[in-house]
């Protein structure tokens, strides 16, 4: 410990710190622009500069070191001088047009001009133009306005890893921008937004909406992945205008991904159902709801008592609230059903039984950056889950290493130790031949269930690299399965073999939940119950249910097998559709609820740290709709179920049984019993199945912004190029995909990074929805 | 392998990296878009990212270096350069002279490139060879002390 003294304040400080690190923790404040604590420090702006006794002129507080004894004077006249001087310099070049500008009133520069600024300017010459950059829909330029922090260049190199921004030039005609036109395609690229000190980055959706001070400010969380980030709702006359990042050290430190940042732009979608509208004779009418509920309570009943409670089931999406969840789930084990599920991605139900407790990370998301080896299998972290890749690459960069076993070459923002791609029946192979070389090296008994699955002639480098990285047992590390795994025809198989692998190998096993998937299986909105077992989500096609609850969901483009399910929605006798979105169901819906969505309903959101937070209403919803757990509630008492009278959500989470942290209760079993699929080869391709970063919900379906980002491709099957000319394909060429009877017609598309005999082709596209989940396709030119 | 760089200048590069450590690849970026420079007399965007591609950098980190020294040239330009100091000593030398000789001769302005495109004229800031003022530097070599005349034998001596 050091002993410094600032303005005459004594102060503790580490060896190392900065001068500026030690003032902000004592709460003296120096002027700054370019510093960021979670950004190298660059001293280019010279805006912290600070009087240091013994030093012969003043010295920049964000790159001065501390040493004992040292005395600062921060305002003193020589520093204050400094300051101005620096702030006459920064302001030579700076438009006056703080009044149309987005920045206004939350400025950096415009507050410490009020600081430290002159009352007029002394430059009297021509100020310097700069022509702004197109960054893409989310981010807005107005490059005159920069003044060269680099905060947003630096973020690109070390936080979100691709360095798409840049400083060209030199001198007075240094720019900062991409030089050559392309949008960002960072997942993370709204937080240059907040990290830009001036207006020369500002969020595109929000221009001109808005002043920051008119805003109404409510504390909240994001709802679209397992993360759960402190989101900041700001509101305007009760229209939800921006969401902004809340600094919490455990989830998202100061960051945001975009989908979370974004999302807000559902609410105010043009899609949204503010009324009750009943089908009668094909047709939409808009009612009250009171005939709605009734006429819901008495499709439900009558249903029920014509062909029994298991031709009922309910389908929630997992952006709800552990209230929803729980009323969800009472209202339909009230009515005698368990086919009840939240599990959306879930195309493997077989291993349901071994589930002791809610699918979780099994360490909190912090511990990720402390751990040195992770091998991710079916997972595309970055995109999937943005803020926990964020932790990863810190991992990275300190020297941990990541592995996957992927069906699709992804991109990752950091080097990968083992890149192993293969068809997903090949993900299989990998892993059963990893468990083989591991148990040799370990000296136990190969597993006998996992044999069929090993091909020892197929054993190659990359299975080694894996094993040997195992078989260390000084390392901390962890091995983590991701949405791919959840949407894999043979997941079950894969989740079985990865627990054989951890557990051999004495390291943790985690999954990734699907956004609240935790409080989901919290609250009881899983098949589970005591005395019987009802239908997953995977399942409920081949049952020929009759009867749908679904509730913010549209299972035809978010779950796995959503062909299947549009099938048996298509089928059906009445659905019920408790949604925010008119469009959602409306071809198969009966009746359509209008609820409240993400920004409009308190909740509780349990992450995959099983970290408990509450969703706050920043608004209300519009018309006639109505938060969820209302709509639940009042669908009861039509319904004549006993046990709803509750009056608030806390209420509600009082009843829910929470007890203690979720950690990943899979357990052991065995294999034997799982038959080994065999591929045909040929024209039948395996599918790779993915649900990309904006199409994963309802919601992010709606969100226009995102949807115009390069991470949101047409809709195409992508195939190798190699296996394409043999097929006698070109890029772009017509072809049509066939699961049994039902085909699609989409473009191709050549991409190396597709594993021979495969077809990459995504959920979550109404072009392609039709289309049943299943291991295979046929793949033939239209 | 990218088709833009010719194998003489991947071959510089890869000689041009021996130099550094192997994480330093980067430092070898100024190097290498000097022997673009060389061969191609300009540096084109394409072999801007093929050097990114090469040294593992992302094209951005190319930019950044090339547009900042003004001696890389990003445009195509003559087939001789001639670049004339107008810094202090050489404009109390008569660097004016030099320059309006130079533009009558050639009929163009400075920044300009003569239609036959033998020659680029550039003004340039001071070459730290301020005892020989006025001075040009043509392409790679520096002539000092300049006259109308010798201005006039230096250019009928280049093709």
């Amino acid at each position: 410990m050091l002993n410094i003294e600032i303005d005459g304040r004594q102060l503790q400080a580490e060896e190392g710190e900065m001068l500026i690190e030690v003032a902000d923790r004592a709460g003296i404040y120096i002027p700054r622009f370019c510093y960021h604590k979670h950004l190298s420090v660059a001293a280019n702006c010279r805006m912290c500069l600070v009087e240091v006794e013994k030093a012969p002129k003043p010295l920049p507080a964000c790159a001065t070191p501390v040493t004992d004894g040292m005395k600062v004077f921060s305002r003193s006249e020589l520093a204050m001088d400094a300051q101005k001087g620096t702030m006459e310099f920064l302001l030579i070049n700076h438009p006056l047009d703080c009044p149309i500008c987005d920045q206004g009133g939350e400025c950096e520069l415009q507050d410490l001009a009020v600081g430290y600024g002159g009352d007029r300017s002394r430059y009297t010459e021509e100020k310097r133009v700069v022509r702004d950059p197109d960054l893409g829909p989310l981010v807005a330029t107005e490059m005159t306005r920069c003044i060269h922090c680099t905060r947003c260049v630096r973020f690109g190199q070390e936080i979100s890893g691709i360095r798409e921004m840049g400083a060209t030039g030199r001198g007075e005609h240094t720019t900062i921008g991409t030089y050559v036109q392309h949008a960002i395609g960072s997942e993370l690229s709204g937080n240059i937004i907040d990290l830009c000190p001036v207006g020369a980055l500002t969020s595109k959706p929000f221009k001109f909406a808005a002043r920051s001070w008119e805003m109404a400010d409510v504390a909240s969380v994001a709802p679209h992945d397992c993360a759960g980030s402190s989101i900041r709702i700001q509101t305007l006359r009760g229209k939800v205008e921006r969401v902004l990042p809340l600094e919490n050290n455990d989830i998202n430190e100061t960051w945001l991904s975009d989908r979370d940042r974004f999302s807000y732009t559902a609410v105010n979608s043009g899609e949204r159902l503010t009324v009750p509208r009943i089908r009668k004779k094909g047709e939409w009418q808009e009612t009250d709801w009171a005939t709605a509920l009734q006429s819901v309570a008495d499709g439900l009943l009558q249903n029920v008592a014509k062909q029994g409670a298991d031709k009922l089931a309910g389908i929630i999406s997992p952006t709800s609230t552990l209230e929803e969840f729980y009323l969800f789930q009472k209202l339909l084990r009230g009515l005698g059903s368990n086919n009840i599920d939240h599990r959306l991605k879930l195309a493997d139900s077989r291993d349901d039984g071994r589930w002791a407790s809610a699918p979780a990370l099994g360490m909190p998301i912090k511990e990720l950056e402390s751990l040195d080896f992770v091998l991710l299998i079916g997972c595309n972290l970055r995109k999937e889950q943005p803020i926990l890749n964020h932790r990863l690459r810190k991992a990275v960069l300190a020297g941990a290493d990541v592995a996957v076993i992927n069906p699709y070459d992804y991109e990752f923002n950091y080097p990968l130790s083992v890149r192993a791609v293969s068809s997903p029946s090949g993900m299989l192979q990998s892993v059963a031949n990893i468990i083989r070389l591991l148990s040799d090296k370990l000296g136990h008994d190969v597993p006998e269930d996992v044999i069929p699955w090993m091909d020892p002639t197929r054993i190659n480098q990359q299975h080694r690299a894996l094993a040997d990285r195992f078989a260390d047992r000084n390392s901390k590390s962890a091995l983590i399965l991701g949405q791919l795994a959840w949407l894999h025809e043979e997941g079950a198989i894969l989740r079985s073999m990865a627990k054989t692998l951890a557990d051999m190998a004495g390291v943790s096993l985690g999954f990734l939940p699907e956004a609240n998937g935790v409080a989901a299986w919290q609250a009881g909105c899983t098949p589970f119950s005591e005395q019987d077992k009802g239908l997953s989500v995977a399942d409920m096609d081949a049952a020929e249910i009759k009867t749908w609850l679904l509730f913010g969901v549209e299972p035809e483009l978010d779950a796995a097998h959503g062909g299947q399910l549009l099938a048996a929605l298509n089928d059906a006798d009445i659905v019920v559709a408790i949604t925010a979105f008119a469009s959602a169901g409306e071809s198969y819906a009966d009746v359509q609820l209008p609820a409240a969505m993400f920004a409009e309903n308190a909740g509780t959101f349990v992450n995959c740290e099983g970290a408990a937070q509450t969703l706050s209403a920043a608004t209300t919803p519009p018309g006639d709709a109505r938060e969820g757990w209302k709509i639940l509630r009042a669908l009861a008492g039509y319904l004549d179920l006993p046990g709803f009278d509750f009056d608030t959500v806390s209420a509600i989470a009082a009843a829910v049984d929470a007890a203690g942290a979720p950690s990943p209760g899979y357990g052991m079993g065995s294999l034997s019993g799982y038959a080994k699929t065999e591929h045909a080869g040929g024209e039948n391709l395996e599918r790779i199945r993915d649900s990309l970063i904006y199409r994963g919900d309802a919601i992010l379906r709606r969100c226009e912004p995102l949807q115009r980002t390069t991470d949101n491709p047409p809709p195409a099957a992508r195939i190798n190029p190699q296996q394409a000319s043999r097929l006698g394909l070109e890029q772009d060429a017509k072809v049509k995909l066939m699961v049994d009877e039902t085909s699609v017609e989409t473009p191709v598309v050549l991409d190396q990074r597709v594993p021979e005999g495969c077809v990459f082709l995504p959920i979550g596209y109404l072009e392609t929805a039709a289309l049943p989940g299943s291991a295979s396709v046929r793949l033939v030119r239209s | 392998m990218n088709q833009v760089l010719s194998q003489s200048v991947r071959d510089a590069i890869t000689r041009e990296l021996q130099k550094y450590p192997a994480e330093q690849q980067q430092s070898a970026v100024m190097a290498a878009l000097r022997f673009v420079q060389e061969e191609n007399n300009w540096i084109s965007r394409e072999a801007m990212d093929a050097i990114a591609e090469v040294l593992g950098l992302q094209p951005i980190q190319v930019y950044e270096v090339a547009t900042f020294y003004s001696m890389y040239r990003l445009q195509p330009g003559g087939k001789h350069q001639i670049n004339v100091c107008t810094n202090v000593s050489c404009m109390l030398c008569g660097s004016s002279e030099v320059i309006s000789h130079l533009q009558d001769r050639l009929g163009i302005e400075t920044g300009q490139t003569t239609a036959d495109g033998r020659f680029s004229l550039n003004e340039v800031e001071c070459l730290g060879a301020c005892g020989g003022a006025p001075m040009l530097q043509l392409d790679r070599d520096y002539h000092e002390n300049l006259t109308p005349e010798t201005l006039d034998a230096l250019l009928e001596g280049l093709d």
